[in-house]
């Protein structure tokens, strides 16, 4: 390995690595409603939480697994090469289409009944594992209120759900991603844009959130995020 | 020496039947050759040996079965492709995708379930009684996800 190689291998080390060269592919033209992302705004980091959704499913292959991230492609690979069946939906892009940019709109219980019946209209406990990444921090309370609840119908017992909150609470907007399963524990994040977040989230509101499921644990990332592993 | 021009064979489209943008067709679709379709479909499509490509004008209400399905226009309906499904930027696909292969191109919007199913091996020809190789075990093969995480939560 050349001298100069070695040394940048040291230094990147840490939890982020800039991707530069492999520039990001360009959000989803159905995303266009977020404002628009920084330049350098792709970068891989280790993630706890994927790390731990993955090792509660282990050794089990034909599972059901619903990623609310919309299709790509990294990530159909990574869980059909485990074996599981993907089911895939955009809540963003849902969320767009339902409420508009405006979270006020959220609150229209005629809608949230049509964005739940557009996203999650399964049969009671079909799903073994849940990848919510950060959608849910752009829900108003009575829509998150109502997704919470539907999810809890459509996950099987034992089963899990992956979400992602921003820690901060002084900020009104916060980044969205795309996340890509490079491995286990590792994600390519893309940031998208800027999106108003509907409130604040600390660890009392998400166990009082999922006071219908199991369990609830916390990870927190050097990027003032919180990822939260839910057991149904 | 020949004056007469030289023809280029139009190999592509003499294989390729297409239902032109301003077609709608509601109904069952069969066909022994590829298939393009450029406009309105609403029924089933099937060719089971071929390719079918759904334009970007095309807009199909269809469960499509072929050996290869691209989409760059619309679909509704379950795809089923023996071999691979290719779904590009533009496309919107809502429906359930059975294939062996699947490609998909950030940007198009896709809804419903992805069930991979590799096509089963040709069976053994008769009296070729080889001794089968054994198989490593699964347990020696590394899993992406077979290690524990390091971390522990930090609340609850």
């Amino acid at each position: 390995m050349l001298l100069q190689e070695k040394f940048r291998s040291i230094f990147n080390r840490g939890s982020e690595t800039p991707v530069p060269a492999r520039a990001p592919s360009l959000p989803s033209p159905g995303l266009s409603f977020l404002k628009p992302a920084r330049k350098d705004a792709t970068s891989t980091r280790q993630s706890r939480g994927l790390e731990q959704f993955f090792f509660n499913l282990h050794g089990q292959v034909g599972l059901s697994i619903l990623d609310l991230a919309g299709a790509s492609q990294q990530n159909i690979d990574f869980l059909t090469s485990l074996g599981h069946k993907i089911y895939s939906a955009n809540v963003l892009h849902s969320m767009q289409e339902c409420f508009g940019s405006d979270p006020s709109g959220q609150t229209n219980p005629g809608r949230i009944e049509y964005f739940l019946r557009s996203n999650f209209d399964y049969p009671p406990a079909t799903f073994d594992g849940v990848l919510m990444w950060d959608s849910m921090q752009f829900m108003s309370q009575a829509l998150l209120n109502a997704t919470v609840e539907r999810l809890a119908d459509i996950m099987r017992p034992q089963s899990y759900l992956l979400a992602f909150f921003t820690v901060n609470d002084k900020v009104q907007e916060v980044a969205s991603y795309s996340f890509r399963i490079q491995d286990n524990k590792t994600l390519l994040v893309t940031e998208l844009g800027m999106r108003s977040t509907g409130h604040v989230f600390n660890n009392r509101s998400l166990e009082k959130l999922f006071g219908k499921f199991e369990s609830v644990k916390f990870f927190l990332t050097r990027e003032n995020l919180r990822e939260v592993i839910v057991r149904r | 020496m020949s004056s007469t021009p030289h023809r280029v064979p139009e190999a592509d489209s003499r294989n390729t039947a297409t239902i032109g943008k301003a077609v709608r067709i509601v109904g069952q679709i069969y066909t022994k050759e590829d298939l393009n379709v450029d406009g309105d479909v609403e029924g089933t499509i099937e060719s089971s040996d071929n390719k079918v490509t759904i334009g970007t004008t095309g807009r199909v209400q269809a469960s499509v079965k072929a050996r290869e399905v691209v989409i760059f226009g619309q679909v509704q309906g379950n795809v089923e492709a023996a071999n691979k499904v290719d779904i590009r930027r533009e496309a919107k696909l809502v429906g359930d995708i059975t294939t062996a292969r699947i490609s998909i191109e950030d940007g198009a919007l896709f809804k419903g379930s992805i069930d991979i199913r590799k096509p089963e091996p040709k069976p053994a020809v008769p009296g070729a009684d080889t001794p089968a190789k054994p198989t490593p075990s699964a347990a020696s093969s590394g899993s992406p996800a077979s290690s524990a995480p390091a971390g522990t939560p930090v609340n609850r």
